[in-house]
C-alpha cells in the first residue's frame, strides 16, 4: 500500500491507527503539518489531498492509499531559508504579518489553498448570499471560509489580508 | 557665499550627517538627571521602520522546529492517566494490562517514579519556576481532578495511548471545596503578590462614597480562562549520563532549566532547555507537570522522551486565568471629580500555588481620586493550579473599573470619555510618583476623532438598523512597565564584522528576535544582516523571561551592558596604532561597521581593522543589566484608549463586533509591522473574553467540562473585524529604547469597551463576562 506525499511515492504505516498527521510527522518526519488539537477543531492540520483541503487528523493514513498528498513543504518545494521559492501565499504571509507564533500557518496557508479552489468550483459557504451565482470571495467571504482554522495570537486581520492580495494578483491557481 | 564657505559647509553637513546616524553609547541606567538612550534621538535608522519578521521564512514553510519535532534515535512515547476525584487518594491502580499491551516499555506511577523533590513554586526564589509545590507522582494523594497518576512509556504514540485506556484505578475520596461559594464561606485571606499585600487604603472611601452626591456601587464577574495556545505543551527529553536536556516549549528557560535541577538534586549547568519556537504561551507555557514527569519517564527507560499532552491533557495539567467577583464602587460630585474609588472582591486559587489574581493593578494608577479602599482577598479550592494568563489582574480589573465609570458617565449623564480626562491624575495616586511617560489623554483624542466618536448616540438603544441594535463604548487599557532583574546579554564581534547577540530570552511570535536584531543593529552601526540573534536556550547566561511584557526593555539594557564593555573591549583591543588610540568608552560611538570619535567623526576604525591589528578572529563581552531602578522614581505604565462598536441583534441577542480602535501610548513602537501585530492579537484575545470565552467548571467535582477547543469558544476569523491600531510614539525617556511593553496592554480595557458599547447599543448592562446572548434576551 502506498501513498503519494509531495510527489514521492511512500509506503503507508503498517499499524492502521495510525493518522494522517501522525504518519507525516512522526513516521515521516515532516512536521510543517501541525498538530493543534488532533480533534478537528483547530484546523492546524490542514493538508491537501488531490487538491481538497482535509483535516489530516481525523484521517487515517491507510484510508488514503494511492492519493496525492500536499504538505506545506510541497508547497513551497523550491523552497530556502532566504525566502526565494516561496509560493506566493507564503510570500504574502510574511509581507502581511499573517502569523506570530507560526504554528497554526502552514494549516491557514494549506487551507486557503483549498479554499480558493473550493470557490472557484462554485462552492457556497454559510455567508454566500446567492446559491445560483458564481462565488465571489469578497472579505467576509474567505473570513467564513477560513473559519475553521484558529490562531490564537491574533494574526486574523494580516491572514486575511495576505489571502486577498494574492488574491488580487490572480496568482492562486 | 564662496566657494570657501560652501565648501565648509558642506564639510560641516558631512560631519552633521554623520552625527545622525553615530549613535553613543548609552546610559546603563536611568534615575532623575539621567541622560535618555541616545537612540530615542535617532530619527532616521532602523528603529521605528516596520521590518518583516526575519524567521519568517522558515514559519511559513512549516520549518520552525518546535520542541516535540525533535526526533532523538531510540525516542519512546508518554500518554498520560489523570484523576478524576478532587482530592483524596489513589485506593488501587492496575496497570498490568496496560503493561502488557504491545508495544509498552513501562507504565510510571507514584510507585516505582524516580524519587523526586517537590518543584519550587514559582515567586518563591527568583529561579523557582513551579506551577505549586506539590510533589510530582511521588506519592498516592490527589489534588486536583485531572492530576496525572500515571504515565505509560511504549514506542508509539498510539501504543501508549491505548495502554492508557487498559489502566484501572480506584479511590478513596477525600473532603474538597470544588465551589467558589463553598471556598468563600470557608474564609478569605488577603491576596500577597510577590510578597506585597494587595491592599491599599487612602483616606475613607466608604465614608466618601457614601457623602458622595453621584455613586455607583455593583459587582462584576470573571469566569476562568484557558491560554489556548494552538501549540498544545511538549517536551523531547534526553539524558545523557547525569545530563539533561530538554527541548522545550517555555516562557522561561532559565528558570525551568534551575527548577528542574533542583527536583532531581543535579547542578544548574546538568540540565539544559532549549526552547527556539513557541507555539503561543500567553503565560501558559511554563513549568507544569509534564516536563518533570518526561524527564522520569526518561530517566526510568533511559531513553529519550517525547511527552506531548493531548487538547485535552493542556485543560487538566495546564491552569489558567481564575475566576473572580470584584465590587467596584465609584463616587463622584456632579461635575465628575471622583470623590471615592473602591475596588476590592475576591478570586480563587489553591491551597498550593502563588497566584492571586491581581485584578486592583490597574486601578492603583488609573484615576485621581479623593480615597481610595483596593484589596484583593483569595479563597482556596481543590482545583487545578491557576496562573497567569495575559495581563493578569489588568485584563479582568479593568473590565469591573472600565465599566464601572461607564456606570457612572451614565449616572451623571456626562461624555465617558471626558469623565476620564476630568479625573486624569498628575501623580501616581496610591505611590504618589511622577509618571515616566503618560499620554493617555492624546491617545483619547486622537482616537476618538479617528473612530468617529462624536456620531455615539448618548442614549442607549437609540440606533437601529434593521434588527440590529448598534453602539458604541469605549474603556481605558493599562499594564505596567516591568524590567526584571537577571537579564544579561553577550555579544560576539567577527572578524567578518558580524554580531552575534546572545540572549536567554524566547520568541512566542511577539517578533522578539527580528526587534533585538534592529535594537542591536543600532547600536553596533551594523546592517540587519550582519546580525544573528542566538536566545531560547538556557546555557545563555542570564535570565530573561517573557512575561509581565517585560522582554524588550530587559534585553535592550542588557545589549546596551553588553554593548558597552564590548566597546572597551574593542579600544584596549585598539591600541596606541589606533586613530582612537587613547579615547575612552564615553568618547566614542558606533556608526557604519566602525567605532567613531564622537567630536571627530572622521576620526575612525572599523571592527574588522581593529580585530585584524589585533590578530583576532573574533572579541566578546557579557555583561549583566543594572538593575531597574528606574521603577522605583517613576510610575511605569503603558495606556490605551479602546474604541468599539457592536451590533446586537434585538432578535437573537447575538453580538458582532463591527469595528474596534486601539489607541495606544506605549513609549517609542520598535517595529510597527510586529508590534501592530501583538496589538491587534491582544484585542482580538479581548473579544473573546468579552463575548465567548469561559473554561467551563464542574463545581460538583472540580473538574474542566469543556476540555477541547470545539466547546472552549475562540474568537475565529468571521468574528474579526479589520482591528485598527494607532499609536502615539512618544519616547520615554526613562526606559531602554524608549520603549514599553507592548505584549499583553491589548487585551486590557476591551472587554469593558464592549460591554459598554453592548449598553450603549441596547440598554443593557452586563457584568458578568462573557456577554454571551443568553445574558441578552
Amino acid at each position: 500500500m502506498e501513498i503519494t506525499i509531495n510527489g514521492s511515492t511512500t509506503a503507508l504505516p503498517q499499524d492502521p491507527r495510525v493518522s494522517l498527521l501522525d504518519f507525516l510527522r512522526e513516521g515521516l518526519h515532516l512536521f510543517g503539518t501541525k498538530k493543534g488539537c488532533d480533534q478537528g477543531a483547530c484546523g492546524a492540520c490542514t493538508v491537501l489531498v488531490d487538491g481538497e483541503r482535509i483535516l489530516s487528523c481525523l484521517a487515517l493514513a491507510v484510508q488514503f492509499e494511492g492519493r496525492d498528498v500536499v504538505t506545506i513543504e510541497g508547497l513551497s518545494a523550491a523552497g530556502t531559508a532566504g525566502g526565494e521559492g516561496l509560493h506566493p501565499l507564503q510570500q504574502a504571509f510574511i509581507g502581511c504579518d499573517g502569523f506570530q507564533c507560526g504554528y497554526c500557518t502552514p494549516g491557514q496557508i494549506c487551507s486557503a489553498v483549498g479554499m480558493v479552489a473550493e470557490a472557484k468550483r462554485g462552492s457556497p459557504s454559510h455567508v454566500t448570499a446567492d446559491l445560483a451565482a458564481a462565488v465571489t470571495l469578497t472579505r467576509n467571504e474567505i473570513q467564513e471560509r477560513m473559519s475553521g482554522n484558529l490562531c490564537r495570537c491574533g494574526a486574523h486581520n494580516g491572514i486575511i489580508d495576505a489571502i486577498q492580495q494574492v488574491l488580487s494578483a490572480e496568482v492562486l491557481s | 557665499m564662496s566657494i570657501i564657505d560652501s565648501a565648509k559647509n558642506a564639510a560641516q553637513g558631512l560631519v552633521q550627517g554623520a552625527l545622525g546616524k553615530l549613535v553613543p553609547l548609552a546610559p546603563d541606567s536611568w534615575i532623575p538627571g539621567g541622560l535618555p538612550d541616545p537612540l530615542i534621538a535617532r530619527k532616521h535608522g532602523l528603529i521605528g521602520t516596520p521590518v518583516s519578521r526575519l524567521d519568517g521564512p522558515l514559519k511559513v514553510q512549516g520549518a520552525a522546529r518546535f520542541s516535540a519535532e525533535v526526533a532523538p534515535a531510540g525516542m519512546v512515547y508518554v500518554a498520560l492517566a489523570y484523576a478524576t476525584i478532587p482530592r483524596g487518594r489513589i485506593a488501587t491502580l492496575d496497570t498490568q494490562a496496560a503493561e502488557a499491551a504491545p508495544g509498552v516499555v513501562r507504565v510510571m506511577t507514584h510507585r516505582n517514579a524516580p524519587r523526586m523533590k517537590p518543584p519550587a513554586v514559582f515567586g518563591s526564589s527568583p529561579t523557582a519556576a513551579g506551577p505549586s509545590d506539590l510533589p510530582i507522582l511521588q506519592d498516592d494523594r490527589i489534588h486536583w481532578n485531572g492530576q496525572p497518576i500515571a504515565a505509560v512509556i511504549a514506542e508509539t504514540q498510539e501504543q501508549a495511548d491505548h495502554a492508557r485506556s487498559l489502566i484501572h484505578v480506584t479511590y478513596e475520596a477525600g473532603p474538597s471545596t470544588t465551589s467558589f461559594a463553598g471556598a468563600k464561606a470557608n474564609g478569605a485571606q488577603i491576596g500577597r503578590f510577590m510578597g506585597q499585600p494587595l491592599r491599599n487604603e487612602i483616606g475613607d472611601a466608604e465614608a466618601e462614597l457614601a457623602g458622595a452626591a453621584h455613586r455607583v456601587d455593583h459587582t462584576y464577574r470573571t469566569p476562568r480562562h484557558s491560554h489556548n495556545a494552538i501549540e498544545p505543551h511538549a517536551a523531547t527529553i534526553v539524558w545523557e549520563g547525569d545530563m539533561l536536556t530538554i527541548h522545550d516549549t517555555t516562557q522561561m528557560v532559565t528558570a525551568e532549566a534551575r527548577t528542574i535541577a533542583d527536583v532531581f538534586d543535579l547542578k544548574p549547568e546538568q540540565v539544559r532547555v532549549i526552547s527556539p519556537y513557541v507555539g503561543g504561551g500567553f503565560g501558559g507555557k511554563g513549568l507544569w507537570d509534564h516536563q518533570i514527569i518526561g524527564a522520569a519517564a526518561a530517566k526510568l527507560v533511559g531513553r529519550p522522551v517525547r511527552i506531548t499532552l493531548s487538547r485535552e491533557g493542556v485543560y487538566r495539567v495546564i491552569g489558567g486565568r481564575t475566576l473572580s467577583e470584584q465590587r467596584v464602587a465609584i463616587g463622584a460630585t456632579a461635575d465628575g471629580h471622583f470623590k471615592a474609588i473602591i475596588h476590592t472582591g475576591t478570586a480563587a486559587m489553591t491551597p498550593h500555588n502563588a497566584m492571586p489574581e491581581p485584578f486592583i493593578f490597574a486601578t492603583r494608577s488609573g484615576y485621581a481620586a479623593d480615597s481610595f479602599k483596593l484589596s484583593v482577598e483569595t479563597v482556596k479550592m481543590n482545583m487545578l493550579a491557576n496562573t497567569f494568563m495575559r495581563a493578569p489582574g489588568e485584563a479582568i480589573g479593568t473590565f469591573a473599573l472600565e465599566s464601572a465609570i461607564d456606570e457612572l458617565a451614565a449616572e451623571l449623564g456626562m461624555d465617558p470619555i471626558a469623565l476620564r480626562i476630568r479625573n486624569e491624575p498628575d501623580k501616581d495616586p496610591i505611590s504618589g510618583l511622577p509618571f515616566s511617560s503618560r499620554h493617555i489623554v492624546e491617545a483619547w483624542r486622537s482616537g476618538a476623532q479617528r473612530f468617529g466618536w462624536d456620531q455615539r448616540a448618548p442614549e442607549p438603544g437609540t440606533r437601529r438598523e434593521g434588527e440590529w441594535l448598534i453602539g458604541m463604548g469605549c474603556a481605558t487599557g493599562t499594564y505596567p512597565y516591568h524590567r526584571m532583574p537577571g537579564a544579561a546579554a553577550r555579544i560576539t564581534l567577527t572578524r567578518d564584522a558580524k554580531a552575534i547577540v546572545e540572549i536567554a530570552a524566547h520568541e512566542m511570535g511577539m517578533g522578539t528576535s527580528t526587534t533585538t536584531a534592529m535594537v542591536a543593529g543600532e547600536r553596533l552601526g551594523l546592517p540587519l544582516d550582519r546580525i544573528e540573534i542566538r536566545y531560547g536556550d538556557s546555557i545563555i547566561p542570564g535570565a530573561i523571561m517573557a512575561g509581565g511584557s517585560q522582554q524588550t526593555a530587559a534585553i535592550g539594557a542588557a545589549v546596551i551592558a553588553a554593548h558597552n564593555a564590548l566597546v572597551a573591549e574593542l579600544l584596549k583591543l585598539a591600541g596606541n596604532e589606533s586613530p582612537l588610540a587613547g579615547l575612552s568608552v564615553d568618547e566614542v560611538g558606533s556608526e557604519g561597521g566602525a567605532l567613531v570619535r564622537l567630536d571627530d567623526p572622521a576620526c575612525r576604525e572599523t571592527y574588522q581593522s581593529i580585530l585584524a591589528r589585533a590578530q583576532r578572529d573574533t572579541v566578546a563581552a557579557a555583561e549583566q543589566a543594572s538593575m531597574p531602578v528606574e521603577a522605583m522614581h517613576w510610575s511605569m505604565h503603558s495606556y490605551s484608549a479602546i474604541f468599539c462598536e457592536v451590533r446586537v441583534s434585538a432578535i437573537t441577542g447575538e453580538t458582532r463586533v463591527s469595528r474596534i480602535l486601539g489607541a495606544f501610548d506605549c513609549g517609542r513602537i520598535l517595529n510597527p509591522q510586529t508590534a501592530r501585530s501583538q496589538f491587534r492579537g491582544g484585542i482580538i484575545m479581548g473579544l473573546g473574553m468579552a463575548l465567548m470565552e469561559e473554561t467551563l467548571f464542574d463545581e460538583r467535582n472540580g473538574r474542566v467540562m469543556n476540555a477541547n477547543l470545539s466547546e472552549y469558544h475562540l474568537p475565529v476569523h468571521l468574528d474579526i473585524p479589520e482591528i485598527d491600531v494607532m499609536w502615539t510614539d512618544i519616547a520615554d525617556p526613562h526606559t531602554p529604547m524608549g520603549a514599553h511593553g507592548i505584549g499583553e496592554i491589548g487585551i486590557t480595557g476591551v472587554a469593558a469597551a464592549v460591554a459598554n458599547a453592548v449598553y450603549n447599543a441596547t440598554g443593557k448592562r452586563i457584568r458578568d463576562l462573557p456577554i454571551t446572548l443568553d445574558k441578552l434576551l
